[in-house]
């Protein structure tokens, strides 16, 4: 015999539009505190993200989905130098494994504004750019691009609806 | 204040390095760091004692952050180590898992070095 509760339903989190705003805030931080850095938007950013590196952390749970920040080598091999400082991001391997510890921030800093429980998994980092990436499940999008030093940063949530 | 030998346990070898270099900028003296890339590797370098602080992430694979809080506890060469949580999941029922399971203290990432210096000065005050 099944008995369901109250407690036991589960719970999932719908899209909210505003979420885009609360992305750029959450990211925001990650960046400002982790890398010294502010990323204002990008100007007129291009329909179709093009990127040689992306990032990408799993949620599951009350909100199940993806979180994926998208960016040039050039951008983490920077980005990597302000987390750790000149010289100390050497090599290509350091500099994937930050923009997977900068994307791994991002959901978490996301997830505890919209104060929803949730897995995270750890990050993966994909080099390349001839890959599309399909979920079974119908989706929804928040994303963001934001600029440093001129060059575009996708960070783009994907929800499970 | 004496200098700490400190193991820091986490997937990433960026946030090691973040951490070791907040540790000294707080103005810590370390004797020696010792990295692990997760918790069963964490556990192999506790059992080696002579520890007096340990710095862990949560989710990481092969052994995550909660299970290497467990099992540290039937290590007798880190008995009293304290124990700093350093991880993207804040939620409460996280805090308090990891204080239930030994954690002294607990920090959520993105953190600032001064943040990460409050912590383990705060912990390290109480344990003077």
């Amino acid at each position: 015999m099944s008995v369901m509760t109250k407690s036991a339903r589960p719970v999932t989190v719908q899209f909210d539009e505003n979420w885009t705003n609360i992305l750029e805030r959450a990211a925001g931080e990650v960046f400002e505190m982790m890398a010294g850095t502010h990323l204002p938007p990008y100007p007129a950013p291009p329909e179709e993200p093009k990127s040689e590196l992306t990032a990408m952390v799993g949620l599951a749970g009350a909100l199940c989905g993806m979180m994926t920040i998208r960016c040039s080598h050039k951008t983490s091999v920077k980005l990597a130098s302000l987390m750790l400082g000149e010289g100390a991001a050497s090599g290509p391997s350091t500099a994937r494994d930050a923009i997977g510890e900068l994307c791994n921030m991002v959901a978490g800093n996301f997830k505890a504004k919209i104060s929803t429980h949730c897995m995270l998994s750890v990050p993966t980092v994909i080099s390349g750019e001839s890959y599309s990436l399909n979920t079974a499940e119908p989706t929804q999008n928040a994303t963001i691009v934001l600029s440093f030093e001129g060059d575009p940063l996708w960070i783009t949530l994907v929800v499970h609806s | 204040m004496k200098k700490l030998k400190v193991l820091i346990v986490d997937d990433s070898s960026v946030m090691r390095t973040i951490v070791e270099r907040a540790l000294r900028s707080a103005g810590l003296e370390l004797s020696e760091v010792l990295e692990a890339t997760n918790g069963a590797e964490g556990l192999i370098a506790a059992e080696k004692g002579g520890l007096d602080l340990i710095l862990s992430d949560i989710n990481m694979p092969v052994m995550d952050g909660l299970e290497f809080l467990r099992n540290l506890r039937t290590i007798a060469a880190a008995k009293g180590v304290p124990v700093v949580m350093i991880s993207t999941e804040g939620s409460e029922a996280h805090v308090v898992e990891a204080l239930s399971l030994g954690a002294r203290g607990y920090l959520r990432k993105p953190f600032t070095p001064e943040q990460l210096k409050e912590r383990v000065m705060a912990l390290l005050g109480v344990l003077q």
